[in-house]
Formats: C-alpha cells, sequence, structure tokens
C-alpha cells in the first residue's frame, strides 16, 4: 500500500511539473489567443478589452493556478477557437488515438518477438540476414515517411484501403480498425525493426552466459535451452524497449494522424496549439501525460513478473 | 581388493577449434587444442587433472561430456556423465528458482512425476549439506558456497557414476572451500561416485585424489598415483608445476 501511495504521489508531481512547464512554454513563445479569436477584426481596443476578460493580463502563475483549479474540479474550460466545453471536444477524440496506438503496439510486439526469436536461433543463416537487410532498412524510416509509403502501396497501388476514407468508430466499429490497420503498421514498422534487433542480440548475448551452458550439459535440447531458460532473462531488456516505444508511439500517432487524415487527439492538438487555444492543449497533454505514466507502471509491474531478482531484492 | 573395471575409457582423443581471430579474407587455420589424449578411469577412483590456464582441461571435460565435437574414441559404463563448473555465480539461471532448477534434469527424462521429483530435491539439498526451504530461493539470495552446493546438487540428480568437477573451488574463499571438498569427498565415498577432479592447485589435488594427470599444451605429459607424479616425476613441467606451487621434494 506504502509502495502504491508513493507511485501516485510521483505521478501527480510529474503530472504537476509537466502542465506547469507547458503552460510556461505557452507564455515565451509570440501570439495570444486574443488575437487568433479576433482574426483581422482585431482593434487594440477590442484586444484589450478581450484579453482582460480572458484573464490574460494576470501574471502567468496566477492564470495556471486558475486553470489547475478548475481542472482538479473537473472543468476542463472552454476551447477559444472552437466555443464549445474541450470535455467534449477531447473524450470522443481519446479512443481513436488510443486505439490507433494499442494496435501499432500490439503489432510490434507480434511482430518483433517470433521474429526476434527466429533471427537469434538461425543467426548468421540466410534468413538472418535478409531479415537483417529489411531491419535496418525500415529502422531508418521515421513513422510519417513509412505512412507515405504504405499509402501509396496499400492504398493506391493494391487498393486495399481508401485513403483519407475514415470511418469513425461510432458508425462502424470494426471498418475503424481496419481503416487504423495501416496508420498503425506505419508506427509499428520502425519500433518493430529495432526490437527484432535487439531481442536478437539480447537471446545471443544470454546464450553465452555459463548458465545456458549448464543447462545444456544438464541434457537439455536447444529448445529447451531457449524457451526455458534464455527467453525470460532475453526479454527484460526488450520490456524496457517495449514500454519506451510504446510512450513514443502515442507521440507517433499524433503525426500519423496527420499523414492519414484521422481526426484523433494529434489533429486538434496541432490546430490548438497553433490557435494558442490553451485550454484545449493542456487537456491533451494532461491525457497524453496521464497514458505515458500508467504505461510506465505497467511496466515496472511486468518487470516484477519476469524479473525475480527486481522484486526481490 | 577385487579389479574394478573401467568407468571411463579414452583413446587417442582430438579437438580442435577454427581459428576466429582471422581476418575475413584470409585462410582460416584450425587450432589444435587437444592432441592425442589418451586415460583411463576406475569405478569410484578420484582423478587429479592438473595444467596451466588454457592447456586443454575445460576442452577435455567438454569432450567427454559431449558438449564439443571430437575425434577418437570415448567409452563410458554410465551414460550420463555430470559435471559442475567454476563459477556458481553463472551456472544457475537467475530467474528460476533452486526447486525448479535442481527438478530439470528429472522432468527431462519424462521421469518421476511432480510430488516425487519435489521429494527428489528435498533429499539432494538435505545431502549436499543445505536446507529443504533452499527449494524456494532465487540463486541471488545465495552465498558462493550455497550456490556451489546447488550446482553439486543439481549434477546428481540424474545419479550419475561419474561426476566432473571444473575447478569446482577456485572461486570460493578459502574456508569455504575447504567445505566444499570436504563434501565432494563425502559424496565419493557416500555413493561411490567417480570424480575427474580439474584443478590447477596442487594442493587441493593432492589432497582429493588417487590419480593425477598433468597436462600441458592440449598432451598429457605425465600420469600415474598421486605419490609418483608428486615424489618421483619424470617429467620436467611437472617438477616446474611443484616448485611454482612451493611443493619441494
Amino acid at each position: 500500500m506504502k509502495y502504491a501511495g508513493k507511485k501516485l504521489l510521483t505521478m501527480f508531481l510529474t503530472l504537476f511539473a509537466v502542465t506547469l512547464f507547458v503552460f510556461l512554454a505557452f507564455h515565451v513563445i509570440s501570439g495570444d489567443p486574443a488575437s487568433s479569436m479576433l482574426g483581422t477584426e482585431a482593434t487594440p481596443a477590442r484586444l484589450e478589452a478581450l484579453r482582460e476578460e480572458m484573464g490574460l493580463n494576470d501574471p502567468v502563475l496566477v492564470q495556471y493556478a486558475r486553470w489547475a483549479g478548475r481542472f482538479l474540479t473537473g472543468d476542463m474550460g472552454t476551447s477559444y477557437s472552437y466555443r464549445m466545453p474541450v470535455s467534449d471536444m477531447v473524450t470522443d477524440k481519446i479512443p481513436v488515438t488510443l486505439t490507433l496506438t494499442i494496435l501499432a503496439f500490439f503489432m510490434m510486439v507480434l511482430i518483433s518477438i517470433p521474429l526476434g526469436i527466429y533471427t537469434a536461433k538461425h543467426a548468421g543463416g540466410v534468413i538472418d540476414r535478409i531479415i537483417y537487410i529489411f531491419n535496418q532498412i525500415i529502422m531508418a524510416f521515421p513513422p510519417f515517411f513509412s505512412g507515405i509509403l504504405i499509402t501509396l502501396l496499400f492504398g493506391r497501388i493494391f487498393k486495399l484501403f481508401t485513403p483519407g476514407g475514415y470511418i469513425s468508430y461510432e458508425k462502424n466499429f470494426w471498418g475503424f480498425v481496419g481503416y487504423l490497420f495501416f496508420p498503425a503498421l506505419a508506427i509499428a514498422l520502425p519500433k518493430a525493426a529495432m526490437a527484432v534487433k535487439l531481442l536478437r542480440s539480447s537471446v545471443i548475448g544470454e546464450a553465452r552466459l555459463d548458465y545456458v551452458r549448464t543447462a545444456y550439459s544438464r541434457g537439455n535440447r536447444t529448445n529447451d535451452v531457449l524457451y526455458k531458460h534464455v527467453l525470460k532473462n532475453a526479454l527484460i531488456p526488450v520490456v524496457t524497449f517495449l514500454g519506451m516505444a510504446l510512450t513514443d508511439m502515442i507521440a507517433g500517432s499524433i503525426i500519423i494522424e496527420q499523414v492519414f487524415s484521422i481526426p484523433g487527439l494529434g489533429r486538434i492538438l496541432l490546430t490548438s496549439i497553433s490557435n494558442r487555444d490553451y485550454p484545449v492543449v493542456m487537456a491533451i497533454i494532461v491525457c497524453i501525460s496521464l497514458l505515458v505514466l500508467v504505461v510506465n507502471m505497467i511496466v515496472d509491474m511486468i518487470y516484477g513478473l519476469i524479473d525475480p531478482r527486481i522484486s526481490v531484492e | 581388493m577385487t579389479e574394478q573395471k573401467d568407468i571411463l575409457t579414452v583413446s587417442s582423443l582430438c579437438v580442435s577449434f577454427q581459428d576466429r581471430s582471422k581476418g575475413l579474407f584470409q585462410k582460416k587455420n584450425r587450432i589444435q587444442v587437444l592432441k592425442n589424449v589418451s586415460f583411463s578411469m576406475k569405478e569410484g577412483e578420484v582423478l587429479g587433472l592438473v595444467g596451466e590456464s588454457g592447456s586443454g582441461k575445460s576442452t577435455l571435460a567438454k569432450a567427454i561430456l559431449g558438449l564439443i565435437p571430437y575425434e577418437g574414441k570415448i567409452t563410458q559404463v554410465s551414460s550420463y556423465p555430470q559435471m559442475i563448473f567454476q563459477d556458481p555465480y553463472g551456472s544457475l539461471n537467475p530467474a528460476k528458482k533452486v526447486g525448479w532448477i535442481l527438478e530439470e534434469p528429472l522432468r527431462l527424462k519424462g521421469g518421476p512425476d511432480s510430488a516425487k521429483r519435489k521429494e527428489r530435491v528435498r533429499e539432494m539439498l538435505i545431502r549436499v549439506g543445505l536446507d529443504e526451504k533452499f527449494a524456494d530461493r532465487y540463486p541471488n539470495q545465495l552465498s558462493g558456497g550455497q550456490r556451489q552446493r546447488v550446482c553439486i546438487a543439481g549434477a546428481l540428480m540424474q545419479e550419475p557414476r561419474l561426476l566432473i568437477a571444473d575447478e569446482p573451488v577456485s572461486a570460493l574463499d578459502v574456508t569455504i572451500q575447504a567445505q566444499i571438498l570436504e563434501l565432494l569427498e563425502r559424496l565419493h565415498k557416500e555413493m561411490g561416485l567417480s570424480i575427474l577432479f580439474i584443478s590447477h592447485d596442487l594442493r587441493v589435488v593432492y589432497q582429493m585424489c588417487d590419480n593425477v594427470m598433468i597436462m600441458k599444451g592440449g598432451e598429457l605429459v605425465e600420469q600415474g598415483t598421486v605419490e609418483e607424479v608428486y615424489f618421483h616425476h619424470k617429467n620436467e613441467y611437472t617438477g616446474n608445476l611443484l616448485q611454482a606451487a612451493g611443493i619441494h621434494i
């Protein structure tokens, strides 16, 4: 219980630090919500009046405290540019980005673990070498570029999906998942390539250790040694990587949403940043930070499961 | 004394490895690690194998276990020799409990059921001087001496007739060394175990072994009873080894 309390406190402090930092960053960059709201109708007098009304003339920390106080009571505020409650804007976007990220994560795991084990087992063989070359190429792709290539290849040439033909999850859930398949692949591929490489070298490194030789000397065959002894130890660094990759994927999905025109959190985050619509930006930042923190906590828990030394010591 | 049969006969054993230090385009050479090694071991014998690092002692052990390819002939009465390794820290899988590690050889053969296996593990832990509750611990919770006891227990689970001990005490401190040697000696007597004892410590070999072989550069340069080799050695290298160990005769 004490452990859980400590974790929660750390989470809270991290959220505090992240939101404060983003809030301050907003006041460093030029431009303010009042001028982007008024647009061409802006006169100095109207600007000043609107700033006063929105509380933009108060000191930054006072503004932050006001925002944080409201947020903690569950009031995310109203979007400046869309003039609607932020909670309404954000809540129906969260499932989109979350589904995309989770889909990409599972693809990464399903691709990388079997391939990693296979290449480690057949290290130096022909297939290992072919996979190595592909890995090396795919690893160098930023997700948006693999997104463009996938759109070209699967959307234009093979016509497996309609680029830009997003299907809402409220209308047709499986159609929605189907549309997200290729964007998720674009996010998953570069990370999967890295994970394959990491797992391969981790298994090979682990297989050189003395306990593996002992296992052979007790009469184990190669597969027994690999699956009963080596794999669990070799997965420890890979789990760390998968955890980091998952948090990275949340950021990656924001970019890929642009490439595949998916109306998720990333879309409104980018437009809100350019509109200086800080209630929306802050709400999305809190969502993403929470997601990252929860993922980290889950990774810590998985550690304890696969590596007894961590929970014991 | 009745005539005892040989438990292990090795004749003209040769082992060579591909030299990996050469560059990509150079012709690869094979390095001869063991050259024409022949010896035999009687049932219940403790045979010492002494030599400097790199002389091929561990390679010989691995060949006997069947872990590496070899040329020549190795004949064994019991089909499952077992081995204890030098480093008790690295020899145990850190992710598995001691009980699991000890049970493993029994699971492999499709042997006894779970309850019987647990019972065997319990007996074996007590036999090597550990408490039965060690079965639920992880290797990193054990000291070096305790781990080496676990390694010995693991080697004995399949009830081998021949045990190969590759520098079993050189990673341990002196008081623990004495305890482990005592344990090996006791197991030798209780179970009639034959032990091939590999070491570079001539004093330990003198104390443990009936016969001794001296190895240098992949060849056996001298073999005989401990008395013969220690007091009436014929080979100059043996003399150097004895002198270096501070045994002046």
